[in-house]
């Protein structure tokens, strides 16, 4: 509910508007003028980095980069859409300065790999409420933190951010095609690892069992 | 055209996101009325899609946002952005 209401909240206020008030001089305005974002940038920047404090500093920059640019928001894309476009970026320079060159031809390598799902006969849904559970929590981070960087940031821009296909595309730099085909591939590799552990995790009729 | 399984999986990402061809579409969703393997994984996918989006997965940090706020404060002494107007833009 929470959740609802701060996305109609952000949809029906005009950020345009504010966005001219704070080039107009009326700087303090940025403060309300992200504060709908902070949760997702955050969690953008920790994908990405795999470290807490890496990721605040990340934002930190992100939303500082942000604000010190924003006359070059040029109202085309939603301005979600373009502080997502920063978060990349600054979590991109980050990764490329600490990144060793193992990673780096372990991205490469999978880029031809093949996945194959993980076979079920049947899947029982798992509700949203399964969330509260940190080890549910720490399982999705792990396996969001596990793929490679090349199938993470796609996924990160469509499936968490909400960007679309093109969208992510664009912000990556790489082609409709590419991105579509390196979002299947995250998707079926965070499949095959995390259908048999949530299986395991909410066994039938063990649903909470402390309750 | 009868598809096999491997193939029903190469369009597991493209059927979520509603961008298979009207052909395509038909024979994926042809197998997956017979094929209860490839229904649960086009389950456990998009349950797991919905699970990854949803924000409680990673929580702020305590007191990320005065820190945020904060920084920004500091940051917004003393600046401002050049006056409206006295830059032409340039058409090249």
């Amino acid at each position: 509910m929470d959740r609802e209401a701060m996305t109609a909240t952000s949809e029906n206020r005009n950020e345009a508007q504010m966005i001219a008030s704070i080039l107009a001089g009326n700087t303090h305005e940025f403060h309300d003028l992200i504060q709908p974002y902070e949760r997702s940038v955050y969690s953008m920047a920790l994908s990405m980095l795999q470290n807490e404090a890496d990721a605040e500093d990340a934002a930190q920059e992100a939303f500082l980069k942000a604000f010190r640019s924003l006359e070059k928001f040029r109202g085309e894309a939603k301005f979600s859409t373009w502080l997502i476009s920063i978060t990349l970026n600054e979590a991109r320079s980050r990764l490329r300065r600490k990144k060793t060159a193992k990673t780096e031809s372990l991205d490469e390598l999978n880029e031809g790999g093949h996945v194959s799902p993980a076979l079920l006969r049947d899947w029982r849904e798992i509700p949203s409420e399964a969330l509260e559970r940190q080890e549910v929590r720490l399982m999705l981070q792990d396996a969001i933190g596990d793929l490679p960087l090349i199938y993470r940031e796609v996924f990160v821009l469509r499936d968490m951010e909400d960007l679309s296909v093109n969208q992510s595309a664009e912000a990556l730099g790489i082609s409709v095609a590419a991105a579509k085909v390196r979002l299947h591939r995250a998707r079926l590799m965070l499949q095959k690892r995390l259908a048999p552990q949530l299986k395991q995790v909410m066994p039938k009729r063990r649903w909470f069992p402390w309750f | 055209m009868v598809l096999e399984c491997k193939h029903v999986w190469e369009h597991i990402s493209g059927y979520l996101d509603g961008t298979l061809d009207a052909a395509v579409l038909e024979d994926v969703q042809k197998h997956l009325e017979h094929c209860e393997i490839c229904s649960a994984i086009l389950d456990s996918t998009r349950n797991i899609l919905i699970l990854t989006a949803d924000e409680r997965v990673f929580e702020l940090p305590l007191g990320f946002s005065e820190r945020l706020h904060a920084r920004l404060e500091a940051e917004m002494q003393g600046f401002s952005y050049k006056p409206r107007g006295s830059v032409e833009e340039s058409d090249g």
